[in-house]
């Protein structure tokens, strides 16, 4: 049995399995619930109401600049968590491996994910592990589950949108979706661009302790701005005016974006929040934003109208208009 | 950034525009084509049409390359999909091209092994790496593309890869601006000649559409600034009754072009009839394979049947590419034509007119 690489055996159950999840999952996110090794954790819940969610993750490449597959499963899901206002709490992880993946590639995403729970203050208390023949994964895919508490009085909803709100954004868009596009497709620009895969939910707090009143918090994570924009314009009946010259764009970025023919208002996001606050709200959540280090770039890139509801208008730096649509298939490279 | 932002800024564009709503027209309507999709989309995502002065219209003509692809073409392309052991590469957009009654995405749905690639050269790497399967690529584009294409099937040549074959849709653009002067349905006072593709074949290609039809032309790039000095000296021409090539977009763009692409091309490729979409066949307006490089012809290596083309009844991206129809006049816009159910390539493409007025238009 080759020690470098993940067997079948190793999902199948018996001790093959055990031996990998003492080794490397236990260790990595040691806490009293997992390590009673239960067939569920059994927790007490603070009074009030929780949220719960889940997400899979299947990026290619697993590792990227900024972060790999194991940080981003805990962020994705920490931040679904905290777009409702929630603190995060506890995360389940089940784990698809596919046979042959090197085991130090497993323990390097591993330990990234124990990192990113550590420093977004959650659990991982309950996981699951499977391995798959070769070739019936890409070498490992990963599906967190996550639990928080709503404080009482927080009432954050895609549907809350207001004619008069602001729409307010943390820092630069599309930064993640390029640096991933890049890797895996082998583009070399003079500097590697950085995902911006990060746990948001203490730059949250910090923006509700500001504000209690913000109406909608959403991470514009695949389909980017544009296409979070307009699922938040079509569930409050609202619409959306953009302002080009606002919008947060790395020099990087936009320069990937522009070689390649792509929109940024489309490529993903992972360390990004929008927010619609009341305009009288919007300056305290604003200098919240840029007191914590996920916001020193934080701006206010667009307003919530009565007119066109449903639809999402781009003001144009030269003073024309436009459709901001939703992203419909693939965002795809221009030909020529 | 350098390059983009001094051509994007705001307030010359604003004085551009000023200046063209109060100069005076002598014609009730001045009509300008842009050749070129990129073109389409930088006009609709600047919001530009809406703030020209109502004599000036645009009207976007035959540069997108999946658009112009012909129907029977795609219709091969999933034919040479079927066959046993083959893999299919592509650019993205024309994977979801519908043609007679399927598309590339569908049948790779079905089971076909129809990759996306990025450039051609990454279609040569998967048939190196796959040396039991036959490797197509489906070519499309025009003269910024064929020159990869070549790179790539010398390249092929040079390193002996037997399993690696192109099926040649290369379109070439001044013919087709020829056909659309010479069919006469379609009044043009100028055309807004391409970026990308003026790169590589020079401004000095358009001599004869000044020459011969009297039709001005004027080459320039993507950014606002780009568009609106071109419709200016346009304008200026059309107005000062003259016609001739004049080069916006000097800092991309040579009267001579790129001659080690043109180049390329020429040793690769030779001049052939070629079928567009919506325009019929048209005189040398395409690229094959030359003789010395025809075992890398896809059409070819495979014996290909007769093919029966279905045109979906009421698609009008033949007249919408023509320029004789604005994608809203269609029955099937918005209606049944939608970029998430596409009927026609016009849709389908990023770069398509169908959807760039769906997307961006307001």
């Amino acid at each position: 049995m080759d020690p470098g690489l993940v067997q079948l055996d190793q999902g199948s159950g018996g001790r093959a399995m055990h031996e990998l999840i003492d080794a490397l999952f236990l260790s990595a996110f040691d806490n009293p619930l997992l390590s009673e090794r239960n067939d569920s954790a059994v927790f007490d819940i603070p009074g009030g109401r929780l949220a719960m969610t889940t997400d899979s993750y299947v990026i290619d490449p697993i590792f990227f600049p900024g972060g790999d597959i194991g940080s981003l499963a805990v962020h994705g899901t920490v931040n679904d968590l905290a777009m409702r206002g929630a603190r995060p709490l506890y995360l389940t992880a089940g784990f698809i491996l596919e046979e042959g993946l090197p085991v130090g590639d497993l323990q390097r995403v591993v330990a990234s994910m124990a990192e990113a729970a550590r420093k977004a203050g959650v659990q991982v208390v309950a996981g699951d592990t499977k391995v798959v023949p070769r070739g019936k994964a890409d070498k490992l895919f990963i599906n967190t589950a996550g639990i928080g508490m709503v404080p009482a009085g927080r009432d954050i909803a895609g549907d809350k949108a207001r004619a008069g709100d602001l729409v307010l954004i943390n820092g630069t868009i599309g930064d993640h979706g390029m640096a991933v596009l890049c890797k895996r497709e082998g583009l070399a620009f003079e500097n590697d661009i950085q995902s911006d895969c990060a746990a948001l939910n203490g730059l949250i707090e910090r923006m509700l302790e500001a504000f209690g009143g913000i109406h909608v918090l959403r991470d514009p994570t695949r389909g980017g701005v544009a296409t979070t924009l307009n699922e938040i314009a079509e569930q409050s009946g609202v619409g959306i005016r953009l302002f080009e010259e606002a919008l947060p764009l790395r020099d990087d970025v936009l320069g990937a974006c522009e070689v390649l023919g792509l929109d940024p208002l489309y490529v993903a996001n992972e360390g990004k929040v929008l927010a619609i606050v009341p305009a009288g709200g919007a300056e305290a959540v604003l200098s919240a934003m840029k007191s914590h280090p996920l916001g020193k770039s934080s701006c206010i890139m667009g307003e919530i109208v009565s007119d066109d509801p449903g639809r999402v208008l781009l003001r144009t730096r030269i003073g024309g208009c436009r459709i901001v649509d939703m992203l419909r298939g693939e965002q795809l490279p221009r030909i020529c | 950034m350098k390059y983009l932002d001094e051509y994007r800024d705001p307030r010359l564009a604003k004085e551009l525009i000023e200046r063209l709503r109060h100069r005076a027209f002598s014609k009730k309507e001045i009509r300008l084509m842009e050749i070129c999709g990129t073109h389409t989309v930088a006009i609709f995502r600047s919001g530009l049409k809406e703030l020209l002065p109502p004599q000036i219209r645009l009207i976007s003509g035959p540069g997108c390359p999946v658009c112009v692809t012909a129907n029977e073409d795609i219709d091969r392309a999933i034919w040479l999909a079927g066959r046993p052991g083959v893999i299919i590469t592509t650019f993205g957009d024309l994977a979801r091209v519908p043609g007679s009654s399927s598309s590339l995405h569908i049948e790779r749905s079905k089971g076909a092994d129809v990759r996306i690639v990025y450039a051609t050269l990454d279609a040569l790497n998967i048939a190196r790496e796959n040396p039991g399967r036959e490797v197509i690529f489906i070519g499309i584009g025009f003269e910024t593309t064929s020159p990869t294409i070549a790179a790539a099937v010398r390249q092929a040549s040079v390193l002996g890869v037997e399993n690696f074959s192109v099926f040649s849709a290369h379109k070439l653009l001044p013919p087709a601006m020829r056909a659309l002067l010479d069919a006469g349905d379609v009044n043009i006072d100028g055309f807004i000649c391409p970026g990308h593709v003026s790169i590589v074949i020079g401004a000095r290609a358009y001599e004869e559409v000044v020459e011969k039809y009297r039709t001005p032309c004027v080459v320039t790039g993507f950014e606002p600034l780009d568009i609106l000095r071109g419709v200016g000296s346009l304008i200026d021409q059309v107005e000062g009754g003259r016609a001739e090539v004049e080069n916006q977009y000097r800092r991309a763009v040579t009267m001579e072009g790129n001659l080690a692409a043109r180049n390329l091309i020429e040793e690769v490729f030779e001049p052939a009839d070629c079928t567009w979409r919506g325009m019929g066949v048209i005189a040398e307006s395409g690229l094959r394979l030359r003789p010395e490089f025809e075992k890398f012809d896809a059409t070819r290596r495979f014996a290909m049947p007769e093919i029966n083309v279905k045109e979906h009844p009421g698609c009008k991206c033949g007249e919408v590419l023509r320029g004789i129809m604005a994608p809203p006049e269609c029955g099937l816009f918005r209606k049944v034509c939608s970029p998430q159910d596409p009927k026609g390539p016009c849709m389908v493409s990023s770069e398509g007119t169908c959807g760039a007025y769906y997307r961006y238009h307001i």
